[in-house]
């Protein structure tokens, strides 16, 4: 199903639960796929029309007031727009509001260069204490979101909103800050962060694999705080990694995973997939993933002269 | 009764301002002053509140939106009880409970952390659709500068507050006719500013904001009109009653002494006498 099904579908389950939930929408209900909600919760949900700023502040009223706010738009607006609004309001006022940017990156297509965020990750990454997230499938999805409701303090979710898949078994258990080791190699640290990329990341492995080549594979799950054991670990027995992300290489997956190799003086050499310091663009998802370099095989072949560097070294 | 007890309280509370910003030695003299009145009608008559319990439930609550007028509210708050009176004396010294700006995680009796203008009254028709949905019939209140009534945010909120029908939200422009850069006519004019408001669909009042009778009628019909929220525009005078900040173009962050401070308030308590 969807990821934004899931998305309200959980919300929905949480809310029948517990009576603080609400959800706010800037007039992208039916993007998001919240209308059930609303239907469901009429006095909980509130559209404040196209003004995200608003939408943040009210949100934080609402959780100075002990609500648990959820409040969704596309990630540019939901980052870029509303920083000021998120960081005060929100984070400075140790406030609980779940702020939700949907269309990570590639996956705005259509609406290209001006919806297509590659940094909002990076820009919530400065927020202090902030926890930023991104879920790779329904599962850690469904899992994850109560959680996120009951982090006493804000969250940034990145969404994936339309398609899905379930990567996990309904029995995985997930927590804020974790990452999972989902497959295990000894060449290679393949470092994947949501789901378009971790796709490609499992593509890349089983690739590399038929090579001969034997990768650590990380879904991090959490950016922020980024699950520096379990990286730094990965990175210690392989000597090599990748990050991969849907993101601009800047302030994303690629520089958490740098600060915390050279912090901790791991002698390991890092590659990162991800965008590389340019705007988006309108296109189809096949279009986008080979000209921003997101693909298995750019993974690939990443991997392959990292290897090739270390024989020679 | 009314008249001279809140009067009282008012120059007491004006007084406090001016030591404790002149004792620092630099401060948001000018917008503290200037709201005074509102907060001496609000928290010693309007405000349903407990000192010892600030969370309490069912409480009114008030954002200061103008957060660098929390100088003012400190002094309000510390005399009412919600903590020592010994703390406004540490005002934006390291390791304070009082910030320049209001606080809600440092000062007992914030409700809303505030200092990037323009976002106190989205804030606020958060809380009071939060009361709403818990079926509270408290107040709440929220003070927004005539400067910061620029920041595009607020018509957003305009616009929701509107919308959602919150009419137990009760705003209150200080209009004190200067910002930083000059006079805000000069500057960015907002007027008529009670006709933005009402073609907002809200119910709007203007008065004369250092009259505290005139404060608390407006609260009066304020409260008995039901479906819209309501903006209460509050003719003010910034630094009002310190000679040296009235009138004066740098009185928004002011670099004053303490010695400043006391002329200031002899001549309170002179013209004080001469009233009585």
């Amino acid at each position: 199903m969807d990821m934004r099904d899931v998305y309200t579908e959980t919300l929905m389950e949480l809310a029948d639960k517990d009576d603080r939930i609400v959800l706010l929408e800037a007039d992208l209900m039916n993007a998001t796929g919240t209308r059930p909600f609303k239907a469901a919760y009429p006095d909980r949900f509130f559209d404040v029309g196209v003004s995200e700023a608003d939408m943040v502040g009210v949100a934080a009223g609402l959780s100075a007031a002990g609500k648990i706010p959820f409040a969704a738009s596309f990630g540019c607006f939901a980052s870029r727009r509303v920083y000021d609004q998120f960081f005060l309001s929100a984070n400075y006022a140790q406030l609980n509001v779940n702020l939700v940017g949907t269309d990570p990156g590639i996956t705005a297509l259509f609406n290209g260069g001006t919806h297509m965020t590659f940094e909002d990750a990076g820009i919530m990454r400065n927020i202090p204490q902030l926890r930023v997230l991104e879920p790779s499938d329904e599962v850690s999805l469904r899992k994850l979101l109560p959680q996120i409701a009951h982090w006493p303090r804000s969250v940034y979710l990145r969404l994936h909103r339309k398609g899905g898949w379930s990567f996990y078994s309904e029995d995985e258990t997930f927590e804020i800050g974790k990452g999972k080791l989902i497959r295990e190699g000894s060449d290679i640290t393949l470092a994947s962060f949501g789901m378009v990329m971790l796709q490609e990341t499992l593509k890349a492995a089983d690739l590399l694999e038929k090579k001969g080549i034997h990768a650590d594979v990380i879904d991090v799950l959490t950016l922020k705080p980024l699950d520096r054991e379990l990286v730094l670990a990965s990175a210690r027995k392989t000597g090599l990694i990748v990050s991969c992300e849907n993101h601009n290489i800047y302030n994303g997956l690629g520089s958490a995973v740098a600060e915390v190799l050279a912090e901790d003086g791991v002698p390991a050499r890092l590659r990162r997939i991800g965008c590389q310091d340019k705007f988006g663009e309108v296109g189809k998802i096949d279009y986008l993933m080979e000209t921003f370099g997101l693909t298995a095989a750019h993974i690939v072949d990443t991997a392959e002269a990292l290897i090739g560097m270390k024989k020679t070294a | 009764m009314f008249d001279t007890d809140l009067s009282h309280k008012a120059l007491e509370i004006r007084k406090k301002t001016l030591e404790i910003i002149g004792k620092l030695g630099v401060g948001h003299i000018g917008g503290s002053l200037s709201v005074v009145e509102l907060l001496t009608v609000l928290y010693y008559k309007r405000m349903k509140i407990d000192p010892l319990n600030p969370g309490m439930e069912g409480r009114d609550w008030f954002v200061l939106s103008k957060g660098h007028a929390g100088p003012a509210l400190y002094c309000v708050l510390a005399d009412l009880g919600f903590f020592p009176e010994e703390w406004l004396l540490t005002l934006n010294t390291g390791g304070t409970n009082l910030p320049s700006h209001c606080d809600r995680v440092r000062t007992p009796g914030i409700d809303m952390s505030t200092g990037s203008l323009g976002q106190g009254l989205s804030a606020t028709v958060g809380i009071t659709l939060a009361q709403r949905i818990d079926g509270h019939d408290n107040w709440v209140y929220v003070c927004i500068g005539d400067g910061e009534s620029q920041e595009g945010q607020n018509w957003e909120a305009a616009m929701t507050a509107a919308h959602y029908k919150t009419d137990r939200l009760i705003a209150f422009t200080d209009f004190n006719k200067m910002q930083i850069d000059g006079l805000t006519e000069d500057v960015m004019g907002i007027e008529k500013i009670e006709d933005k408001w009402a073609s907002f669909n809200w119910h709007v009042q203007r008065i004369d904001g250092h009259n505290m009778v005139a404060i608390d009628d407006a609260i009066e019909i304020a409260q008995g009109v039901s479906g819209r929220p309501h903006m209460i525009i509050l003719d003010t005078i910034k630094g009002k009653g310190a000679a040296f900040a009235e009138g004066n173009p740098g009185n928004h962050n002011m670099v004053f002494d303490i010695k400043t401070a006391r002329e200031a308030i002899d001549a309170l308590d002179a013209k004080s006498g001469e009233a009585i």
